[in-house]
């Protein structure tokens, strides 16, 4: 079996998923969600895009689709889920992982290359890093911040299910480090097991050496 | 069953940032308005047949609790009128 990337109307990361895993030697495939999950995928990918034109909320139709509840399944059963931008919107949206991802501070649509510090190296997204590690990884959303109430805030970083924070170069998680207001920097969750986990920046564009930055293989590698 | 038009409104919870209000305020204000503090909100018109204003509003709610509203950052309140 492979990776099923889901496709839905207004996907646009799926590709290059696909080329990112297949650059680390992962199997994988593209699934259209209208087709169902294939049986016992070895991990699930939504990828980032602008699923049914954002409508709503960003990820809030593509989660209230019937492959979710594929996913969800899947999830269950220790399939390995990866949301990445519009997949962590959907994410949150399908009640996968905690919190929203609501507009984000600047109102604006922003793409730019931003550091994150990886705060829980045990987990298989971050295995490849060490707590500490500052990593280089591009975001490209216009509704990345993440919102939740304090009390549950508190109870994820308790239970170390904040994997990734933004931060500037040196580690440091600061306000100006912030590209999108999130609450305490976060900018990557785990679900309510390891094996589930979104994050708004783009590890699968940061994974071939052909274009730059490799910092994101690591996350990805998690499929292995 | 009677015809009802329940009217949805979701809005942010207290205390959550609404960025799209304040570059709206702000270009109201270089209209040259005058404000102390603008929110926004989202309202769905949803029209139903159901047995009784109450049915309409129960299914209303289920609505907003299952799609238009996000309860982990929205507040939302239903009406009901007959149509």
């Amino acid at each position: 079996m492979s990776v099923a990337v889901i496709r839905f109307g207004g996907s646009n990361c799926d590709r290059d998923a696909v080329r990112a895993l297949e650059h680390l030697g992962i199997e994988c495939e593209i699934v259209w969600h209208g087709d169902g999950l294939p049986a016992d995928p070895d991990g699930i990918v939504i990828p980032g895009g602008f699923s049914y034109g954002d409508y709503l909320r960003a990820g809030a139709m593509a989660a209230r689709t019937p492959v979710l509840d594929d996913v969800r399944a899947a999830a269950d059963s220790g399939t390995p889920v990866l949301g990445v931008c519009n997949g962590a919107q959907i994410g949150s949206e399908s009640g996968l992982t905690p919190g929203a991802f609501t507009t984000n501070r600047s109102a604006r649509f922003q793409c730019e290359p931003v550091y994150l510090r990886v705060e829980n190296a045990d987990t298989p997204w971050t295995d490849a890093y060490d707590v500490g590690d500052v990593i280089e990884i591009p975001i490209a959303h216009g509704e990345g911040r993440f919102e939740i109430d304090d009390d549950r805030l508190a109870t994820m970083e308790d239970d170390d299910r904040v994997i990734f924070r933004y931060c500037d170069a040196d580690g440091e998680i600061t306000d100006a480090a912030n590209p999108n207001g999130s609450k305490h920097n976060v900018a990557g969750v785990l679900g309510e097991d390891d094996h589930i986990a979104v994050l708004m920046p783009h590890p699968e564009r940061a994974s071939l050496p052909d274009i730059g930055p490799t910092d994101g293989q690591g996350i990805l590698r998690a499929f292995e | 069953m009677t015809a009802y038009t329940a009217t949805v409104t979701v809005r942010l919870k207290r205390g959550v940032l609404d960025p799209e209000a304040e570059t709206t305020q702000q270009a109201l204000e270089r209209l040259g308005f005058e404000l102390e503090d603008l929110r926004s909100a989202d309202r769905f018109e949803v029209d139903v047949d159901a047995d009784d204003a109450d049915d309409a509003e129960t299914r209303a709610a289920e609505m907003a609790e299952r799609l238009l509203a996000n309860p982990t950052i929205h507040d939302y309140e239903v009406e009901v009128a007959e149509a």
